[in-house]
């Protein structure tokens, strides 16, 4: 195994894009290493994007969003007061992703490019509207975050392609996000079933709204008709009985040793009803 | 195969070594270094006995590339005592008897020193929660959320 | 008090008071272990160490056609490689069953069976070379379900295996059963006013150590080895090894390491012949340490359970008649605990008419290992709920109905023997004292109460203790301290020698030091390492008497010892001021030589320890998931010589049983493969997963240890899979008879219950 330290971006995606066998990036390094030590992927070429300028850095912009760089990790972003309160939705689900000690070096970037369709950041930074920037052999482009994973440990990245920076709308007015996940113990497990609600109000009235599912399908599920579903509603029990029976449609997931296809199913549409509560709680101002 | 050099200070010594790509800073710790405090117990991240602070923060050291260390400063559980001093947690771990066989006690000392600095006063959950990716088989926990505690409200006395 | 010194024994003293027995010392190994120093399994090194690493099957079943290791041996750094070959030949019962399980010979029998072993300059090379062995196997059909192993068209695990006790006609997976109890069960069961019979199962649950496996070996040509490894039993690891290498026992020299929990499963070998084979063929220390699915995959998890219970009870609590039949799949290889099952299933009932069955058989896992009181947990699951169910049904206390059918002293258990004393009444009436009891629950949170029992056990003990001349102590034994039981040693010999706790140090002798030692397992430490250790220091205290007698010039017999001091028997023995013991030792070199005392004996006094457990615990009805709120484990120590390791040792073994009840588990595939093999998916409690777990201890003496002593490290993981079953059908009504109880369970149930 090669080990890269560029110091620019084009430097990584060169050395991406000139290697042949496996390239794979490091940030914090909590998927790969794992994969690492178990074998099951040995890179030829480990690139590490730490000694980029700027990769931890966690900026607002002018207009209220956030540039996210691609080395920051989950524990810096609950540490930050300002994302946290913008965002605590996005926040709580990288916050969620294994111990402290994870906490300590996982990243949202990461957490994204491993594609595993449990991911706990992924459907909140689909709520959200997130979207990165990745620069690659043709230069640079921005893809909605929506659009990253392909399908189970795939994403739409290609050989020589480097996520450069993630963005985060700005929150405006009257928003709220939350994200819920079902492990069966308090900690430590990846999702059985993740969901990520964004909610902005009129008064009491649901103005827009994204529901996005996690570890129910091939890849993080965004459900337009569980957001329908809420629209123009104050969220009363009609319109959270319609949200959940929209998100367990929506549902396409398998049995396996951490959930069966029915159980995955139910509790979607629990978790649908419990985000949507909280999202709700937070875009009307009320601590949650 | 070649091997990258890496400065690094560890429990505030200035060390050097050449290290594998592939080792880990565990690997280093504990086979060239000789610093045996940080086990390894499964090899994914979710154990925390291999846990180490880096430039104050809590990491998994199984979880880093010994490469990585370049520049940084590290610290293990052989930093803790100060000569023959031991940390206010540790006299309390044996007081309390908060170990049974003590191959969790490295990465719960780690953890819990690191909690203690971040947050003098924290909750029993706030302390169980802090302490999750630290597993402990012997013990239930019961003693060493005890010890984590009381310790808390020691050095807050104390100061 | 002053002591018969003469007499060494293995009975209850029935001393009222004690000076350090019963106090929370520090413990002589903690400030190694809060500073990292403490030396485990993988902690040591040796200069030209190579590294191992094992080549093991990725399917269940397997015939092995061919090995081909040319292209690992042309790795550079590879040293050695070793096979079945290079093990010993002619081994015949348990010996070749663990060599069988160390290397395979001709068959992989379950996933992760190893079958070749690399050394090689690093771990790294170590690892890389395994990739590089190609193996060619011949693939046969398997089976990994206890029942499905039973049935008539079952793949064959291995034939010729079958006990004559297996009854008629059943499959050669089935190699051994047991058949215990008494009365009549017609006349029993005909008496009752209420009869259940329900089917529960139990998943395989492994006991999840946090150290894995590790073993560092040095084997000559001329058959000398040294061995440091992490073990519960350095003895049966030497006599186990030499065998298997084909080397004289005695000239294995074996030392045991720290050990990072064992818990049962670290009372056989796995890693460590396979060290010294590759160390004689490479001529150079062999260091192997197991990764974590290496251990979940191919160490000894306890076995999975299919059992029947069937109990019949009158209106007013009594119950009747108990039958109860466990099956038990022990991997690919006799010896699943069914018997101990069985036998342990009604012993906290005192029963007219009972019966009892065991059946164990074998499936293509891996070779169980005891973990923690094997074979009882799982018994005392399907028993304790089917009591608990009589009680709801009947609208009856679970604990005045325990009262009422408890076994006390007199009482014939089920599989023979008539208890001597014992505290299971006392332990039922703690309970129910106890203000747990009377905590208010909220909605969908539900009690539970069980209770659990555990034999216990002797075994092969010998300590040998040796004072220094300022008067300290130093003791020797060979059971390796997996619970903290070198602090209960040294306060046991601070006891009978009268000097201060902090002036004896207690060491775990390698094999080339003392006499054999059984495998710290059984919870006999403290029971017969503790015997053996008083007895030994009485034996040292018969001799610091005789050099009194000597230089006072009186008869032996008339000199007594007390607090630490020979002092004459009485006024007729003469006027002597007391000796103290440093006083004697001072001069020990001019008045016969060194003082030593030891024993060496297998006792037979080993006490029962029964416990009962309280649980409340809340079910979220939408989701299924269980929080465990509140925790009371009650349980009989006999004596606790130091109350903080006892507490320890009750709150351990109720977390691990909080685990296997509510999320541990063994999942296969349909290709026989283990599909969670690291602690991602294999989901022991973490610390936030558990309350405060409150104990009590309850002390009805033993009357087969001097101090009362019973072992108590292992009843603890007994009653909590029945009290959680107890408290969830508390909370919410549903009765869970197959664990785990997991979430998705609990949630199907509910919305059967719902429908239905």
């Amino acid at each position: 195994m090669k080990f890269h330290q560029p110091a620019s971006f084009a430097d990584a995606s060169a050395i991406a894009a000139g290697a042949s066998g496996v390239t794979r990036f490091l940030a914090g390094g909590t998927d790969v290493l794992v994969q690492l030590r178990a074998d099951l992927v040995t890179p030829d070429d480990l690139i590490d994007v730490k000694k980029i300028d700027g990769v931890s850095d966690i900026t607002q912009n002018a207009d209220g969003s956030w540039t996210i760089g691609v080395a920051v990790t989950g524990a810096e972003m609950s540490e930050h007061a300002g994302l946290s309160k913008d965002w605590p939705g996005l926040v709580e689900a990288m916050d969620l992703i294994g111990s402290t000690q994870v906490q300590g070096r996982a990243t949202l970037v990461g957490n994204l490019c491993n594609g595993s369709p449990a991911a706990d950041s992924v459907p909140a930074q689909i709520a959200a509207g997130m979207s990165v920037t990745v620069m690659g052999p043709n230069g640079e482009r921005k893809i909605a975050v929506a659009d990253i994973p392909t399908g189970p440990g795939r994403t739409v990245l290609e050989k020589g392609d480097v996520v450069t920076a993630i963005h985060v709308p700005a929150c405006g007015a009257n928003a709220g996000d939350a994200y819920l996940r079902f492990i069966p113990r308090t900690e430590m497990d990846i999702a059985v079933v993740g969901c990520a609600v964004n909610l902005r109000l009129d008064g009491d009235v649901i103005t827009e709204a994204r529901v996005v599912l996690g570890a129910v399908a091939p890849t993080v599920v965004l459900v337009e008709d569980a957001a329908a579903a809420i629209l123009g509603t104050t969220l009363d029990d009609a319109a959270l009985d319609g949200l959940a029976t929209a998100a367990q449609a929506a549902c396409n997931p398998i049995n396996d040793k951490r959930g069966t296809i029915e159980f995955r199913v139910d509790v979607a549409g629990v978790l649908a009803k419990r985000a949507a509560k909280i999202a709700y709680a937070r875009a009307k101002g009320e601590a949650v | 195969m070649s091997k990258i050099h890496v400065t690094t200070k560890v429990n505030g010594d200035d060390v050097e070594f050449l290290c594998e790509p592939r080792e880990t800073v565990l690997d280093v710790l504990r086979d060239h270094l000789n610093l045996t405090g940080a086990k390894e117990g499964c090899g994914t991240g979710d154990c925390g006995a291999c846990s180490i602070t880096v430039d104050g923060r809590l990491v998994c050291s199984c979880l880093m590339l010994g490469a990585e260390a370049e520049g940084k400063e590290i610290a293990t559980v052989e930093g803790i005592a100060t000569g023959e001093t031991l940390h206010p947690l540790q006299k309390k771990f044996i007081e309390y008897a908060a170990l049974q066989c003590g191959i969790c006690t490295p990465g719960i000392l780690i953890a819990a020193k690191n909690l203690l600095e971040r947050e003098p006063d924290p909750t029993e959950e706030q302390v169980r929660y802090w302490l999750a990716g630290n597993l402990c088989r012997c013990t239930g926990y019961d003693k060493i959320i005890r010890a984590v505690m009381d310790t808390a409200a020691d050095m807050r006395e104390a100061s | 008090m002053a002591l018969d010194k003469t007499e060494t024994g293995e009975s209850y003293e029935g001393r009222t008071s004690y000076t350090h027995v019963g106090t929370r010392v520090d413990r002589p190994d903690g400030l190694d272990k809060v500073t990292g120093r403490a030396k485990f399994g993988a902690d040591a090194s040796a200069p030209g160490m190579l590294h191992g690493a094992i080549v093991r099957s990725p399917h269940a079943h397997a015939r092995i056609v061919k090995i081909d290791t040319s292209k690992a041996e042309a790795l550079a750094g590879v040293k050695a490689v070793v096979t079945r070959d290079d093990f010993a030949t002619g081994l015949t019962g348990e010996e070749w069953n663990v060599l069988e399980n160390v290397m395979a010979g001709d068959t992989a029998l379950y996933d992760g069976h190893a079958l070749c072993a690399i050394a090689a300059t690093s771990a790294l090379i170590a690892r890389d070379a395994v990739k590089l062995v190609e193996v060619e196997y011949e693939i046969l059909p398997h089976v990994t379900d206890v029942d499905k192993a039973m049935e008539p068209d079952a793949p064959i695990i291995r034939a010729g295996q079958q006990s004559k006790l297996v009854p008629e006609g059943m499959h050669p997976n089935v190699v051994n059963y047991y058949q215990g109890g008494h009365g009549d069960m017609a006349a029993g069961f005909a008496e009752a006013d209420l009869i259940i019979e329900r089917h529960f199962t139990t998943e395989a649950a492994h006991q999840g150590y946090i150290e894995p496996h590790a073993a560092l070996a040095t084997l000559g040509a001329d058959g000398k080895g040294d061995l440091w490894c992490c073990t519960q039993g350095h003895f049966i690891v030497q006599k186990t090894c030499a065998a298997l290498v084909g080397i004289d026992t005695s000239q294995l020299r074996v030392t045991a390491s720290e050990i990072g929990g064992g818990f049962g499963g670290k009372t056989t070998v796995f890693l460590e012949p396979v060290a010294l084979a590759l160390s004689r063929k490479a001529n150079r220390p062999v260091k192997m340490v197991m990764s974590r699915s290496e251990i979940l995959r191919a160490t000894g998890p306890t076995s999975s359970a299919s059992m029947d219970i069937k109990i019949g009870m009158t209106k007013d609590g009594r119950i009747t008649a108990g039958k109860g039949v466990f099956r038990l799949q022990g991997g690919a290889f006799p010896d699943a605990p069914a018997g101990m099952a069985a036998e342990c299933s009604f012993a906290p009932y005192n029963l007219s008419a009972v019966s009892i069955e065991g059946y164990e058989v074998m499936a293509n896992r891996p070779k169980q290992a005891a973990y923690r009181a094997p074979g009882s947990p799982m018994a005392a699951f399907a028993v304790e709920s089917v009591v608990d169910e009589l009680c709801k049904s009947l609208d009856l206390d679970p604990i005045e109905t325990r009262l009422k059918n408890a076994s006390r002293e007199g009482t014939k258990a089920a599989y023979g023997p008539t208890w001597d004393r014992i505290g299971l009444v006392e332990c039922l009436e703690a309970a129910q004292a106890h203000p747990h009891m009377k905590a208010p629950l909220r909605e969908s949170e539900g009690r539970g109460v069980a209770a659990g029992f555990w034999f216990n056990h002797g075994g092969e003990t010998s300590v040998s203790l040796a004072l220094s001349e300022d008067g300290t102590a130093q003791i020797s034994v060979g059971t390796p301290d997996i619970g903290g039981s070198r602090a209960s040693m040294a306060l046991m010999a601070a006891e009978v020698l009268g000097i201060e706790y902090e002036n004896i140090r207690v060491t775990v002798a390698d094999t080339a030091t003392l006499g054999y030692n059984d495998v710290s397992h059984g919870s006999r430490v403290t029971y017969a390492s503790g015997l053996a250790t008083i007895n030994a220091a009485k034996d040292a205290v018969a001799k610091l008497c005789d050099r009194a007698a000597q230089k006072w010039g009186i008869d032996p017999d008339a000199v007594v010892w007390e607090d630490g001091c020979a002092k004459p028997a009485g006024p007729n023995a003469g006027q002597f001021d007391p000796m103290p013991l440093k006083e004697i030792t001072r001069r020990m070199g001019r008045t016969g030589g060194p003082i030593s005392g030891h024993y060496e004996a297998t006792p037979e006094g080993a006490g029962v320890s029964f416990g009962v457990h309280i649980v409340d615990a809340h079910v979220d009805r939408e989701t299924g998931k269980t929080s465990v709120d509140r925790y009371t484990v009650i349980q009989d120590a006999g004596k606790a010589i130091h109350p903080t390791y006892v507490e320890g040792q009750f709150q351990g073994g109720a977390a691990q049983g909080i685990g296997w009840a509510l999320n541990e588990e063994y999942v296969y595939g349909e290709d026989g493969r283990l599909q969670n093999t690291v602690f991602l998916d294999y989901r022991i409690p973490v610390a936030s997963d558990l309350p405060m777990i409150d104990t009590v201890i309850v002390e009805v003496p033993n009357p087969g240890h001097p101090f009362g002593v019973r072992g108590v490290g292992e009843t603890g993981i007994c009653p909590p899979l029945a009290a959680i079953a107890n408290a969830v059908s508390g909370a919410v009504g549903i009765r869970m008879t197959s664990l785990p109880m997991s979430p998705p369970k609990i949630l199907k149930a509910l919305k059967a219950q719902s429908d239905g």
